[in-house]
């Protein structure tokens, strides 16, 4: 029986990462399902913006306030989990504080993961204060009520139930090394520094060893269990961001804004039209493909790229993008924060319905545009490119609106009338207005 | 005009044999709209004076295609931008100066992949080139100690990283530039971008082009500066909508320059 905290705690790590896992290559599955799309391109470059954007934290800081606590509770993150490694080993061997044997090293990591602790917990109740108490515009908007809300707030009670449990586990720590407990206590005296738990130690200072232990197992099991359930809640929240804010990142256009892809598909179409010597009964070259896109644009989320599912699934619904859309900002109903979440939404929709159907999809009678975003939406966008530029992970939700309106355009014709007009225009006599192209030069002679 | 500049059409440069140092790209709004025609005399005289040796398309030219591929119409837009570059490369054009932002994209960013293949400046780059090699001197004149505000169009700022080409310039024409609360990578649209221009916008609290009129006047400018003519007419509208007109203007920086110098 004396192994038995042993085999509990490897059998949860193996069911927590196991169902991550699950998950995560069902993450994967969900963004093949979009439309190929070359970004293999400019390694160099890539590797750049990932380590300057999503490592350096480049994009956060433009705005200082909130950039800055975010980089608090990001590096407290990361540097915390040097310390669960320690937990996990501890954890399937038995041993108490396995890395102790760095001595003053030891001493200095520790002290260092309590400061960073106290600091992420400071951090975490501002962005709650920020969340719920001060009016901050981009937290209130009509995609943020009900779960999106939620999801935010329990991401920040997650963190700070997982501060004060690594905090309180290493006071009562703390108090039985000092008790010279069993297990506990080293020949060497006190290892690890705590710099913040000492004053929470004082608290343990009548409980008997047996009850400190108890504190101290509690909060050591709970602190891990509880990263092992929210390692899993990643995958059900817009806290996913966490992880693929490096592959997006990394595979982020990096063509200039300005610049919108030409489809090739009517490339193609348009060269056989200009080409004078084309036969357009012509049967294809042998061996030659002929690539005929199912359709032009996008209806669906599958319509979209892989890169941009993977958009939508790193869309931490931070607003900065919707704080900055002059479309939004003028009361129009686009946003662009939530073009990525209903995109995200449907395309968990769509792998659900495949996982229901034992891996086919199931006609549901919906799709993306209508459903999940509206026409009014689309027509609303100025393609000025603000969102691209807000957000901190390279997140391209025009991009998004761009394939949907080609959608609308040139499989439906379903453009504002105002639109048909002036593109009848350019058709007609090349300009958007109703001149005549022979009058293009006229204003050389007016004075 | 005291006396009319001439505007050689790349036809007639053929006909002699002869090819322009730059090609401006006059674009719809600056042949067409009144206003934006003014934008286009105003460089012309800059041109002149810099004797730089330049021709337009006349009507040979055609809608880039730029407000078609934003609609979504991407056979539209490839119809001209394949027309285009024909006639372009016709002429063996090697570069292109053009005072429109959205020209500018266009041609700089999406006629590579059909073909074209030019070297494409917005009007303050090349202005600004005139200057640094001495071919056009500028001095503050009649904007020198104003209080001016510049309005980056997206086109030219956020979308092609050009922030300092026409800050530069109305630096060089002493005025006092103050900055809107929104601008450079932050700058706040005009909403005329994405084909905006060409429809009634969607229903909202506000007209895009009122909110960024009330940020320009916030800087209490004598001149909003502007880099495009889409931006220009918007923002003229707004002037308007807030009844400041007569105290306020909205002007290009190529008519600032060419007004600064008396032309």
């Amino acid at each position: 029986m004396q192994y038995l905290p042993n085999i509990l705690f490897v059998i949860a790590l193996l069911a927590g990462v196991g169902f991550f896992v699950f998950n995560i290559k069902k993450l994967i599955r969900n963004i093949k399902l979009g439309r190929e799309e070359d970004r293999s391109d400019n390694k160099g470059q890539r590797f750049k913006n990932m380590a300057k954007i999503a490592l350096g934290q480049y994009k956060m800081v433009v705005r200082p306030v909130s950039g800055i606590i975010h980089v608090l509770v990001y590096l407290g993150f990361i540097i915390i989990n040097i310390e669960v490694l320690e937990i996990i080993i501890d954890g399937i061997f038995g041993t108490h504080r396995i890395f102790s044997f760095l001595g003053g090293f030891y001493d200095f990591l520790i002290g260092v993961f309590e400061i960073f602790a106290l600091l992420v917990l400071v951090g975490v109740i501002i962005f709650w204060i920020r969340r719920n108490i001060l009016h901050i515009k981009r937290f209130l908007n009509r995609e943020m009520k009900g779960w999106p809300k939620l999801d935010a707030n329990l991401i920040l009670y997650f963190e700070v139930v997982l501060m004060l449990l690594f905090l309180t586990m290493n006071a009562a720590d703390l108090s039985l090394q000092t008790k010279g407990a069993e297990h506990y206590a080293s020949a060497e005296g006190i290892v690890g520094a705590f710099p913040v738990s000492q004053f929470i130690a004082p608290l343990f200072e009548n409980m008997s060893v047996a009850s400190l232990i108890l504190v101290e197992r509690a909060a050591w099991w709970i602190h891990i269990l509880g990263i092992l359930v929210f390692l899993n809640y990643l995958y059900y929240s817009k806290h996913l961001h966490i992880l693929l804010a490096f592959p997006n990142t990394y595979f982020a256009r990096l063509k200039p804004q300005g610049q919108f892809d030409n489809l090739e598909a009517v490339t193609n179409e348009v060269k056989l039209m200009m080409d004078p010597d084309a036969d357009p009964y012509a049967m294809p070259e042998e061996g030659a493909e002929e690539e005929v896109p199912a359709k032009f644009g996008a209806s669906e989320a599958t319509d979209l790229s892989w890169a941009q599912l993977l958009n939508a699934y790193t869309c931490t619904e931070c607003g900065r993008c919707t704080s900055e859309c002059p479309a939004n900002q003028t009361g129009k109903k686009l946003s662009p924060r939530r073009i990525m979440m209903a995109t995200r939404d449907r395309i968990e929709d769509i792998g659900k319905n495949i996982d229901a159907n034992k891996g086919t999809f199931k006609e549901d009678g919906k799709q993306l545009l209508d459903d999940y975003i509206s026409r009014e939406e689309l027509w609303a966008c100025t393609t000025c490119n603000a969102c691209v530029e807000a957000c901190p992970v390279g997140i391209n939700p025009l991009s998004i609106i761009m394939d949907m309106r080609q959608y609308l355009v040139m499989e439906q014709s379903a453009a504002p009338t105002d639109l048909n007009n002036a593109m009848t225009n350019i058709e007609n006599n090349a300009a958007p207005w109703p001149f005549n192209q022979m009058d293009r030069a006229n204003w050389i002679n007016e004075n | 005009m005291a006396e009319a500049i001439k505007v050689p059409t790349m036809a007639e440069y053929m006909a002699q044999g002869k090819s322009p140092e730059v090609l401006f790209w006059v674009g719809c709004a600056g042949s067409f709209d009144d206003r934006a025609k003014k934008i286009t005399k105003a460089f012309v005289k800059l041109l002149a004076k810099a004797e730089v040796d330049f021709a337009v398309l006349g009507t040979e030219e055609s809608c880039t295609g730029d407000p078609a591929k934003r609609a979504g119409n991407e056979f539209l837009f490839q119809m001209q931008a394949v027309t285009n570059i024909e006639v372009l490369n016709g002429y063996e054009v090697k570069k292109i100066v053009t005072a429109c932002p959205h020209c500018f994209n266009t041609i700089a960013n999406e006629y590579p992949g059909l073909g074209g293949n030019y070297e494409v400046l917005h009007h303050t780059q090349f202005l600004k080139a005139l200057i640094n090699e001495g071919r056009l001197t500028v001095e503050g004149g009649k904007f020198k100690g104003k209080r001016i505000t510049f309005h980056d169009p997206c086109y030219l700022a956020r979308a092609n990283r050009i922030y300092e080409a026409p800050r530069d310039l109305l630096k060089k024409l002493e005025v006092e530039l103050v900055e809107m609360r929104r601008c450079k990578t932050k700058g706040f649209c005009c909403g005329a971008g994405g084909a905006q221009m060409f429809k009634e916008p969607e229903p909202g609290t506000q007209d895009v082009n009122i909110a960024r009129t009330e940020e320009a006047l916030e800087t209490k400018s004598e001149v909003i500066a502007a880099g495009c003519p889409f931006c220009n007419t918007m923002m003229t509208d707004g002037v308007k909508n807030k009844e400041k007109e007569d105290s306020v203007q909205v002007l290009d920086i190529a008519e600032m320059i060419a007004s600064a110098e008396d032309l």
